[in-house]
């Protein structure tokens, strides 16, 4: 039996074998290590929920702390991976984006194509994702379809301890620029992972469930969700394939094809918002590509289109739940109106 | 000014030379048509990229703008390389998928010119930062405008700079025009240089028409760089003798502001006027190289009209190292 440990200490884990391993890699970003220039401890935080806790005291100057300024320290990190290092470089929430996005969208996706082949950047942006955590609108956003979106960016989404390490690794050592999410949500989860260095590749999906009724296909945290209404589903005798994406680009066309060939049904399940999401993106490549095999229209289960809210009430109802990937599947196939 | 070798000031000289010639060419050469897009030219500002380059090697770098051809050339990129990659040639530096606006050679430590106004000082951030995580003695020079000046990535660039102590120099070129507005409308301070105090660094302005001023300002900000002693900021105060881009017919300046720099200031009428005065350099030594640098430019331009486009299958190469 493998040991059991959180997709947060999976993610320290991956950061502390790989620095070990590699002296180019080095981590920085707000609060990373926590209390720089401060009268009190060292390492006070270990980033804003404790992923990184640990690691300055191991990696002495390579844990590196900076003002809150993300154009500038996301900036820096892409100049120093173009010079032969790889940074991992933090961007606390994602919404944070919004203070930065030049120098992912500008600078580091371009440089490869743009100098005509010869820039290596191979950078990787470790960020805090999704709702949940009654955060509001600006600290809850799921903008994996913005980075799908840029030619020149890789994006990685972890549903399980195991996939954070190995898909983690697997950033690290990859020579593109990687934004690397990380659900909140799933950070207190446990999960069975290998102790030694493993690497989980990119643009392989991963088959949770088998199933001959309808494919259920997302990545994240959603996973989990679908898995929960598959298990229900199984339970009034209808049988769902789940795909976990893993990573949103590049994209496993092949895996949901294959699934949806045999299965003829599709609901995609996606935590972003619904307008030009990976729901539409996926439910665009199936209709193109297996509108035969279909037996049905295609149906998305993802949040509504509006921020994130505050209040329980309604962050409960923005975020696809079990219930409502539940009933779309029996109104798919029974023809049912979803509660 | 007498502390430079021969060859050192005869390099500089061929530098600026190039850059004026390389940039005067293109004036002419877009008026044809036969140049896609846009082209910012440097003509006028040659002492600000000379007299910073000339204290740098292939491992400092340079972060630089959309005006940066003056740049290019100054940190060694190849000149027939970067005139292919402007006609939009397989042959450029950038195999033709960069342009004028995006020419870079990271072997030569030039992470790029940059379409986007003050996004290079946080690269340049980076790369120094890189300097000082390997243990060398590498700078990074983070080249803007009085335009780019005013953006906040430069003012991160350089908070941070200065909290990481980083071997950093920011160079403000202040040229008094961001695109078609005013710098003495759209800086808020006295001097670009001033804004140095409130990022904890030194800060100086230098007459950009003067090599010899910028070159010994540019010395005392590597210097201090190199020694460990944190970032710099320089603004070189010169003009462009073009508009913003080919085609801008400036009819926001003053119509003999161009005239009067190039019969006045220009830098290098000044170089050479003060160099030979001295006895330094000899005028047919500097006429040899002049007669170099205008054939290089004629083989560069000939060879870039003759070389091939690229090919349908470039559209997709190199996106990324690897994609599955």
């Amino acid at each position: 039996m493998a040991r059991k440990i959180s997709y947060q200490q999976a993610i320290n884990e991956a950061l502390a074998q790989e620095m070990r391993r590699d002296q180019t890699v080095f981590i920085m970003g707000e609060d990373n290590a926590g209390g720089a220039g401060a009268p009190g401890e060292d390492d006070a935080w270990g980033g804003v929920l404790g992923v990184t806790k640990g690691l300055y005291h191991q990696f002495p100057g390579r844990v590196l702390d900076t003002p809150l300024s993300e154009i500038g320290y996301v900036g820096a990190a892409v100049g120093a991976a173009t010079r032969g290092l790889r940074p991992v470089c933090e961007l606390m929430f994602v919404d944070f984006a919004g203070c930065c996005l030049d120098q992912i969208l500008n600078q580091a996706a371009k440089f490869r194509y743009m100098f005509g082949g010869k820039a290596v950047t191979p950078l990787v942006i470790r960020t805090m994702v999704g709702a949940g955590l009654r955060a509001a609108a600006q600290h809850s956003q799921m903008l994996t379809a913005l980075w799908t979106h840029i030619p020149g960016l890789k994006v990685v989404c972890p549903s399980s301890p195991y996939d954070a390490k190995g898909l983690l690794i697997q950033a690290i050592r990859d020579n593109d620029p990687v934004i690397f999410c990380e659900h909140k949500l799933l950070y207190s989860m446990q999960g069975e992972v290998p102790e030694e260095l493993y690497t989980v590749p990119f643009g392989e999906a991963n088959f949770l469930r088998d199933g001959d009724d309808v494919t259920l296909v997302t990545y994240g945290r959603m996973v989990h969700l679908a898995l929960d209404a598959a298990a229900s589903l199984a339970r009034q005798g209808v049988s769902c394939e789940v795909l976990d994406l893993r990573t949103t680009s590049p994209l496993d066309a092949e895996s949901i094809l294959e699934s949806v060939e045999k299965t003829g049904h599709l609901v995609v399940i996606d935590e972003a918002n619904p307008r030009c999401s990976l729901a539409t993106d996926i439910a665009a490549l199936v209709a193109e590509r297996a509108f035969h095999a279909l037996k049905g229209p295609i149906r998305q289960v993802t949040a509504p289109h509006t921020p994130v809210p505050f209040s329980d009430a309604l962050e409960d109802l923005y975020i696809p739940s079990a219930a409502k990937i539940e009933a779309t599947v029996l109104e798919l196939l029974q023809g049912r109106k979803v509660a | 000014m007498s502390t430079l070798s021969t060859e050192r000031l005869l390099h500089a000289w061929r530098v600026m030379r190039t850059i004026r010639a390389f940039e005067e060419r293109l004036h002419v050469e877009f008026a044809t048509g036969e140049i896609p897009g846009f082209v910012h030219l440097y003509a006028g500002e040659e002492a600000s990229a000379a007299g910073v380059m000339a204290h740098l090697d292939d491992e400092d770098c340079i972060a630089s703008t959309h005006r940066g051809h003056g740049h290019c050339i100054a940190k060694g990129v190849d000149v027939y390389g970067m005139m292919a990659e402007i006609y939009g040639k397989k042959t450029g530096v950038c195999q033709g998928k960069g342009g004028s606006m995006h020419i870079a050679d990271l072997s030569k430590g030039m992470l790029g010119a940059n379409g986007i106004v003050g996004a290079g000082a946080p690269l340049a951030a980076g790369a120094a930062l890189a300097a000082r995580l390997k243990g060398n003695r590498a700078v990074a020079v983070a080249f803007f405008g009085d335009g780019g000046s005013n953006e906040g990535a430069v003012f991160e660039a350089m908070n941070l700079a200065s909290v990481w102590n980083l071997p950093c120099i920011f160079v403000a070129e202040n040229n008094g025009y961001a695109e078609a507005t005013a710098a003495n409308w759209s800086v808020a301070c006295d001097h670009i240089a001033d804004r140095a105090a409130g990022f904890g660094m030194p800060g100086v302005t230098v007459d950009g028409f003067d090599f010899f001023a910028v070159h010994e300002a540019a010395a005392a900000a590597i210097e201090r760089a190199r020694a460990g002693e944190g970032p710099s900021l320089i603004e070189v105060k010169l003009t462009r003798y073009y508009g913003h881009f080919e085609g801008d017919a400036q009819t926001y300046r003053h119509p003999d502001e161009v005239k009067h720099y190039r019969e006045t200031r220009d830098c290098l009428m000044q170089f050479r006027e003060r160099t030979v005065r001295a006895g330094l350099l000899q005028a047919a030594e500097l006429d040899a190289i002049d007669a170099e640098v205008e054939a290089t430019i004629e083989d560069a331009v000939r060879r870039a009209k003759a070389d091939p486009k690229p090919s349908p299958a470039d559209l997709l190469s190199d996106v990324y190292v690897a994609y599955p």
